[in-house]
């Protein structure tokens, strides 16, 4: 609605990509419910309507807004086409060509109160309105146009306040300042009923002012009386039916999962019954994914299936893998965590060869997997309960050993060391700076 | 699995296997299956020297049943009906620090989330195990917890160092809120899957030492004033 420039910074005309897509303005119109509008949350200056219909239309925020100001000279036909895209398209979050930027709950705070660009456009609207109010003509009419503004503004400090209900909602910051809303919702009403009786006064019925409002007053009260209990009823019940489909949903979740992965893996473990070896394989693959799904914080590689992109991450899937092709349990303990790069890709190759040694020769004890991100170095040792294993007595011509992790080691800029772990098997402890960068 | 092996006796009036003095437990486990097998597996007391003496399967239950039987050592799970190990130990604090006969308490979960399990290390738990633990090495943790030393898997041992690795929040109370060089050598050791016995050899000290160390570090964790630690290591893991 104001030329002025959004918090949100600098904006661009581009339609969003895919990942705006999914509130709005995708071109692809075969997308079910990727074409609707929706008002946005971010950035807006009164009710988010111009926001979402530039972001909906693939143009410049600012053009939009110009254009309802344009309009709005023209009789006010702007300010009704806004308030009328107000009432009927909802709000959404995000949206637009804005990429989500990094708000934390306290800038989400802190976005609710206005900054002074905000206040500057509410005040440019206020003259201009006034100045277009005061030079309106409209005869018999003009009288009411006051009272009437002062009801439009009441209604939209009260749907203002309504979106604001609806956002806390979605990024729940309820919690506290219970008094502000409060506070403007009371503003809104006052504004209203001001409004009202002003035009009631106004139409020159101020002498049975008196007696309409107590007209009023008792039908509001009959209403209230009459509708109070079904309204209270019917948020009660709504608010049931939500969390039975909540937990409904949930269980659908759940059952879905357990009957992909659990049920078939005890199928399977079933049939291959007589072979423990597959037997625990399964097992142990399945206890992996399904702990991994019920305990691991969201976001975190719960999908899986795509590319590790951090240490820990890359060392676990690792040992999944050794775990699941040689039937050994592989415990893997990580502490700290970092991206990967190329020397750490090589560390973790020759820490993968070093789980399959000990896999293979490593007896039927379990490979002890720690990695451990320091400050300057990346440390994992891989520790077997084995026969043992001299480096010495190994033929050259055996390249494992050699190659794979102290040779990869080594030419990465790291260092290897093999020796006979103190209660037995075998510890390979693999050592690798980190690139400056941190 | 050696890392829970090697204990030495003390002798007593009951001995059981390897002389030590029989152990008096109580399992609390949501899970009735779960509870048979964990009897099936430590309770021949002949055998083991583990007298089950209880079981309970909410927190309500096992609050009653330990303050009736008074138990040595209780096996706790960490997801309870009810509130969880950590109501359980929070209601039962009264008997854990009786000095005459103190309640100790083993986690015993099949969680592996770190708040879930320094939850209840906070909460006065003397150890964590995983519920893959073997039966001998369950049977020597409980018999280490109930002689006043502290029991930590691999996977605890990493939990911890990884909350306290932290810098960049100031430690509250120096002496609590860091772990010394040497506590971190140990419990980097136990995260690497070495015994006791196997971590004094390579550090050169005494197996009673490194009990000394261990013990050190879960009475910095359950007293430390760092704030929020629990939240913090469960966030740093989503980093």
């Amino acid at each position: 609605m104001s030329a002025s420039s959004p918090p949100g910074g600098a904006r661009t005309g581009v339609p969003p990509g895919p990942t705006g897509a999914s509130f709005l303005s995708a071109p692809d119109p075969e997308e079910p419910g990727a074409r609707r509008l929706y008002r946005s949350s971010e950035g807006r200056m009164v009710g988010g309507v111009a926001r979402g219909l530039a972001g909906h239309m693939g143009l410049p925020v600012l053009w939009v807004r110009a254009f309802f100001l344009v309009l709005a000279v023209f009789n006010g036909i702007g300010l009704l086409l806004y308030a009328v895209f107000w009432f009927f398209v909802p709000l959404g979050v995000g949206g637009v060509a804005e990429a989500k930027e990094p708000r934390d709950a306290r800038s989400w705070l802190a976005g609710r109160r206005p900054d002074r660009g905000q206040i500057i456009a509410l005040l440019a609207l206020a003259v201009g309105t006034g100045i277009v109010v005061d030079n309106l003509n409209l005869g018999a009419a003009n009288r009411a146009v006051w009272p009437l503004l002062v009801i439009a503004l009441g209604v939209a400090l009260v749907w203002r306040q309504a979106d604001n209900a609806r956002k806390a909602r979605w990024v729940e910051m309820s919690h506290g300042k219970r008094f502000w809303p409060l506070a403007r919702a009371a503003a809104g009403v006052g504004l209203v009923i001001a409004g009202v009786t002003g035009f009631i006064v106004v139409r020159g019925s101020g002498s049975h002012l008196g007696g309409i409002l107590q007209a009023a007053l008792a039908v509001l009260v009959g209403v209230a009386l009459i509708a109070g209990p079904y309204l209270i009823r019917m948020t009660q019940d709504l608010s049931a039916e939500r969390l039975m489909r909540i937990r409904a949903q949930e269980r659908a979740e759940v059952a879905a999962h357990v009957h992909d992965s659990v049920l078939h893996t005890l199928t399977l473990i079933q049939r291959h019954a007589e072979e423990p070896r597959e037997v625990t394989r399964l097992a142990r693959a399945q206890e992996r994914e399904l702990r991994s799904w019920l305990y691991r914080p969201e976001g975190t590689g719960r999908d899986g299936d795509d590319e590790p992109a951090t240490l820990a991450d890359a060392v676990r899937a690792a040992a999944a893998e050794v775990e699941d092709a040689h039937g050994v349990p592989v415990e893997v303990v990580c502490v700290g965590d970092c991206p990967l790069d190329e020397r750490l890709s090589a560390q973790l190759q020759a820490a993968r060869e070093a789980m399959v040694n000990a896999a293979k020769y490593g007896g039927d004890g379990p490979v002890q997997v720690y990695a451990e991100v320091e400050r300057a170095r990346v440390f994992v040792s891989v520790r077997d309960h084995g026969p043992g294993f001299d480096l010495d007595q190994v033929p050259g011509d055996r390249m494992g050993v050699r190659e794979s992790i102290i040779g990869r080691m080594q030419r990465n800029g790291g260092q290897a060391r093999l020796r006979p772990a103190p209660g037995g098997g075998t510890e390979v402890e693999l050592e690798m700076e980190r690139a400056a960068a941190a | 699995m050696s890392a829970f092996a090697d204990r030495t006796a003390d002798g007593g009036a009951a001995a059981g296997p390897g002389g030590r003095r029989r152990v008096r437990v109580v399992l609390v486990d949501d899970h009735r299956m779960f509870r048979t097998g964990v009897q099936a597996e430590i309770g021949a007391t002949e055998e083991t020297g583990v007298e089950v003496v209880g079981e309970a399967a909410d927190v309500d239950q096992a609050v009653s049943v330990v303050a009736a039987t008074r138990p040595e050592v209780v096996l706790l799970d960490v997801h309870l009906p009810g509130g969880g190990g950590v109501e359980v130990l929070r209601r039962s604090a009264s008997l854990t620090a009786d000095p005459q006969h103190p309640v100790r308490f083993l986690a015993l979960s099949v969680s592996d989330a770190a708040d879930d399990v320094i939850g209840v290390i906070r909460g006065g738990a003397r150890g964590y195990v995983t519920k893959t633990i073997t039966g001998p090495d369950l049977v020597d943790s409980i018999f280490r917890v109930r002689d006043g030393d502290a029991v930590f898997s691999p996977r605890l041992a990493g939990f911890v160092l990884d909350a306290f690795a932290s810098t960049d929040a100031p430690p509250v109370d120096e002496d609590l809120d860091r772990l010394t060089q040497r506590e971190r050598e140990v419990l980097r050791l136990i995260a690497r899957g070495y015994a006791y016995k196997e971590i004094a050899k390579q550090l050169f000290i005494s197996v009673k030492t490194v009990e000394s160390h261990v013990s050190a570090v879960l009475r910095k964790l359950q007293l430390s004033n760092r704030h929020e630690l629990t939240r913090w290591a469960t966030a740093r893991r989503l980093v």
